[in-house]
C-alpha cells in the first residue's frame, strides 16, 4: 500500500469508521421485535439508532475526501463485499442474545478507546463527531458490560451461553488492533489513532469484566483478519443483499 | 406461565431546578437496569437530565377512601394563606 | 397507537354499592379523573383492563410488519426514521402496559393472553408488508386513523390511560408525517415507484377504515363507554372524519382512493363513501387475517427465546441482595 495517496488513505480509513457502525448498526437492528421484554427492545434500538447515525457522518464524509459525488447512501448501498472496509467482528450474525451481547461488549470497549483517542484527531469532523460519539458508546459499552455480567453470573444455562458467545468470537478481536498501511499513515499523521498502543489497556478491561462474570477468557486462536481489506467471511454478501435490495433493484429511483 | 421482571416506577428531572415527576414504570431485574430501562423509554426525546426508579412494591400511597380525614381538615385552614388577611392597598410591600 | 376496536360486554354488577356508584357516574360525568386506589365499579375496571392492554398488545405486534423493513429501508435516513418509529412503538406499547398495570394485572398476564390468543389487539397488523410503499401507507393512514382515535383518549376518564396517550399523541406526531413524505417521493418517483405507491393505498385503504371499529349499531358498548368516557366518539364519527382528511390527501399527490363510491356530498359537508366489508372485518378479528399466525408466533418465540434472558437476570438479582445480606 506504499503507492496509497494522502487523501485515498483518510477516505479508505473514513470507510473503515463508517463501515463498522453500520454494519453493527444494521445487526442490532435485526433484534427489533425480538428481544426478551420490549424495554430490551427500546434499549437496542437506541444503539443501532446511534451506530446509524455515525454511519451516516463518516460515509458522508468520506464521500467528500473521495471527490467522486458519491455521499453516505451512495457509499453505503452501492458497495459491494470487496469495497467494504468494516471489521469482521461486527458482521458476525447476532446469534442468541449472550452472542450479541459479547459481540457488542467486545466491540464498544475497543469503539470507545478508539473515540477517546480520535477526539484529538487532526482532522476536524472526525474529532468532532468522536467527540459526540464517544458518549453513545460509552453508554452502549456500560449498557452491554452490564449484560455480560449478569448473564455470566445468572443461571448455570446463561452462564454457558455466555461464554460460548466469547469463545466463538474471540478469533475476531486482534484484527481491531491490526495497524497496516492505511491505520499507520492515519496515525502518524494525527488523523487516526494508533490503535495498538491501547492494546494492553483494552485487554486489561475486557479480562476484568469476563472474570467478574465468572466466565473464563478464551484462550487465544489463530486471528482472523482482512476485513481491512475488504476480505470479509460469508455473512457479509448476504446482509448486504438485504441491505442493499431497494436501491440495486431499482437503480433509477430515489427514496 | 413465563415470568416477567419486577415493576419500577419511574421519576424523570426535566431540567434543572425542578422537581423529579413521575413519568411511567419499567420492568428491570436490578436497579442499575431499572435505570438503563427508564433512559431509554422516558428520555428518548431529551426529556430528562435526571432519573429515578423506585421499586413499585416499595411506594406507600394514601388510601382514597381516607381522603376526608387526610385531606378535608386543611380546608377550613384558611387562615394559612396569605389572601385571608386585610391590608389597606396603600401599605406596600407586604 | 392503536386502539382496538371491539367493546365488549360492560354491564355494572347490580350487587355494587349503588351509592358509591352513584358517587362513582358523577364524577365520571363531570370529567374528573379516576385514579388507581380510587373506588370503580369492577365492569369498568374489567373494561379499561382489556381497552388498553389491547391498546398495548397493538403496539407491539405493530412493530412487526413495519420491522420486516427495517434492515432493508433504502436510505441511512429512512432507515433511522424506521427504526425511531418502531421503537416508538415499542415505547407506547410500555406506556400503555404501564397505565393497565395501574388496575392489578400483571403484564405478563395481559402477554400470556394475547399470546394464548384470548386477548385480541388491532385487526390491521395481520395484513402483510409487501413493498417499501406499505411502510409510507402504514404511517400515513394506518397511523392516520390511529391518531384519530388516540386524540379524544388523552381525556379519558382513567387518569393513567390519560397520561400514556398524552405522552403517545405528542411522540406520534411525525409518524403520520413521514410516512406520507414515503408516500409523496413514490408518488413523484418512477412508474416502479408509482405502482407500488397506488398498490398499498389499494391494499391499506378499506384496513383502515375497519380501525374504527364496528359501524355505531353494532357497538352495542358504545354508550356505556361514551359515558365512563373511556370512549369519547363513535365509531363512525370518527371514521367520516378520517375520510374527510385522508382523500384530499390522496388527490394532492396524485394517488386515488380505491373506491368508486368516493364523492363530496355539499349537504353533509364531508364525503360519501362505499360500505366496509365487515365479512372480513369479522374474520380478520376471529384471527384469520392473512399473517395472523405469523404474527402470534413471532411475539411468542420472542417471549419464549427470552425466558432465559429474563431468569438469568432475576437470578443475577437474587445472588447480589443474598450477597449484601452476607458482607
Amino acid at each position: 500500500m506504499a503507492t496509497v495517496t494522502q487523501d485515498q488513505a483518510l477516505f479508505d480509513y473514513l470507510l473503515r469508521l463508517g463501515d463498522d457502525a453500520l454494519v453493527l448498526g444494521q445487526r442490532q437492528s435485526e433484534w427489533t421485535g425480538a428481544c426478551p421484554t420490549v424495554e430490551v427492545d427500546l434499549s437496542l434500538a437506541n444503539m443501532a439508532l446511534d451506530l446509524i447515525g455515525q454511519a451516516t457522518h463518516f460515509l458522508d464524509a468520506a464521500g467528500n475526501v473521495e471527490g467522486q459525488g458519491r455521499d453516505g447512501d451512495r457509499l453505503a448501498f452501492h458497495r459491494d463485499v470487496l469495497d467494504y472496509r468494516n471489521c469482521l467482528l461486527v458482521e458476525q450474525p447476532n446469534g442468541d442474545f449472550a452472542r450479541t451481547m459479547a459481540r457488542q461488549f467486545l466491540f464498544s470497549t475497543w469503539q470507545k478507546m478508539l473515540f477517546d483517542a480520535l477526539t484529538a484527531s487532526k482532522d476536524e469532523l472526525i474529532a468532532a463527531v468522536a467527540a459526540k460519539a464517544v458518549k453513545e458508546v460509552t453508554y452502549h459499552q456500560e449498557l452491554a458490560q452490564e449484560w455480560v455480567i449478569r448473564l455470566g453470573d445468572g443461571t448455570d444455562e446463561s452462564h454457558k451461553r455466555m461464554q460460548h458467545g466469547f469463545d466463538w468470537l474471540w478469533r475476531f478481536v486482534p484484527e481491531l488492533f491490526e495497524m497496516d498501511a492505511v491505520a499507520t499513515a492515519m496515525a502518524e499523521r494525527g488523523i487516526g489513532a494508533d490503535v495498538a498502543a491501547f492494546r494492553d489497556a483494552y485487554d486489561r478491561a475486557v479480562r476484568a469484566v469476563i472474570e467478574e462474570a465468572t466466565l473464563t477468557v478464551p484462550q487465544d486462536q489463530r486471528p482472523i483478519l482482512g476485513g481491512r481489506r475488504g476480505h470479509h467471511g460469508e455473512h457479509l454478501g448476504h446482509l448486504l443483499a438485504t441491505m442493499q435490495f431497494l436501491p440495486r433493484a431499482y437503480p433509477d429511483a430515489t427514496w | 406461565m413465563s415470568k416477567d421482571w419486577p415493576l419500577w416506577e419511574v421519576f424523570v428531572r426535566s431540567k434543572g431546578g425542578l422537581s423529579h415527576r413521575h413519568v411511567g414504570s419499567v420492568h428491570a431485574p436490578d436497579a442499575e437496569i431499572a435505570l438503563r430501562h427508564a433512559r431509554d423509554t422516558y428520555t428518548r426525546r431529551m426529556e430528562g437530565v435526571s432519573l429515578w426508579v423506585v421499586p413499585s412494591a416499595s411506594i406507600i400511597a394514601s388510601d382514597p377512601s381516607d381522603d376526608g380525614a387526610m385531606f378535608e381538615p386543611a380546608e377550613d385552614k384558611i387562615y394559612r394563606h396569605p389572601t385571608f388577611y386585610n391590608i389597606p392597598d396603600d401599605v406596600k410591600h407586604i | 397507537m392503536y386502539t382496538t376496536e371491539l367493546q365488549k360486554s360492560a354491564a355494572v354488577a347490580s350487587t355494587e354499592d349503588a351509592d358509591k356508584l352513584a358517587a362513582f357516574e358523577a364524577r365520571v360525568a363531570a370529567d374528573e379523573f379516576i385514579e388507581p386506589k380510587d373506588w370503580m365499579p369492577e365492569a369498568y375496571r374489567r373494561t379499561l383492563v382489556r381497552q388498553i392492554s389491547q391498546h398495548a398488545h397493538s403496539e407491539i405486534v405493530g412493530m412487526l410488519p413495519e420491522g420486516n423493513w427495517i434492515t432493508r429501508a433504502p436510505s441511512l435516513r429512512r432507515k433511522a426514521i424506521l427504526l425511531a418509529k418502531v421503537q416508538d412503538e415499542a415505547g407506547h406499547g410500555l406506556y400503555l402496559y404501564s397505565a393497565a398495570e395501574t388496575l392489578g394485572t400483571a403484564r405478563e398476564e395481559m402477554i400470556e393472553a394475547l399470546h394464548s390468543g384470548k386477548a385480541k389487539y388491532s385487526t390491521i397488523f395481520n395484513y402483510p408488508t409487501l413493498t417499501w410503499a406499505d411502510i409510507g401507507a402504514i404511517g400515513w393512514l394506518v397511523d392516520g386513523a390511529a391518531i384519530m382515535n388516540q386524540v379524544p383518549l388523552q381525556r379519558t376518564s382513567y387518569g393513567p390511560y390519560a397520561r400514556a396517550m398524552v405522552r403517545v399523541c405528542k411522540e406520534e406526531s411525525f409518524h403520520q408525517r413521514q410516512g406520507y413524505e414515503i408516500m409523496m417521493h413514490l408518488a413523484a418517483g418512477t412508474d416502479a415507484q408509482k405502482r407500488m405507491a397506488q398498490d398499498a393505498l389499494n391494499r391499506w385503504w378499506w384496513p383502515s377504515l375497519m380501525m374504527f371499529g364496528p359501524p355505531d349499531e353494532n357497538s352495542p358498548n358504545t354508550a356505556q363507554s361514551m359515558r365512563w368516557r373511556i370512549k369519547r366518539e363513535t365509531n363512525d364519527e370518527l371514521r367520516q372524519k378520517f375520510v374527510d382528511i385522508t382523500v384530499p390527501q390522496a388527490d394532492a399527490i396524485g394517488l386515488t382512493v380505491p373506491d368508486p363510491a368516493v364523492q363530496w356530498n355539499e349537504e353533509k359537508g364531508g364525503y360519501d363513501f362505499g360500505q366496509v366489508d365487515w365479512s372480513e372485518f369479522y374474520a380478520v378479528v376471529k384471527g384469520e387475517g392473512p399473517v395472523a399466525k405469523e404474527r402470534m408466533a413471532a411475539r411468542r418465540k420472542a417471549w419464549e427465546d427470552g425466558a432465559w434472558i429474563r431468569e438469568a437476570a432475576d437470578a443475577y438479582a437474587a445472588k447480589q441482595v443474598e450477597k449484601r445480606k452476607a458482607a
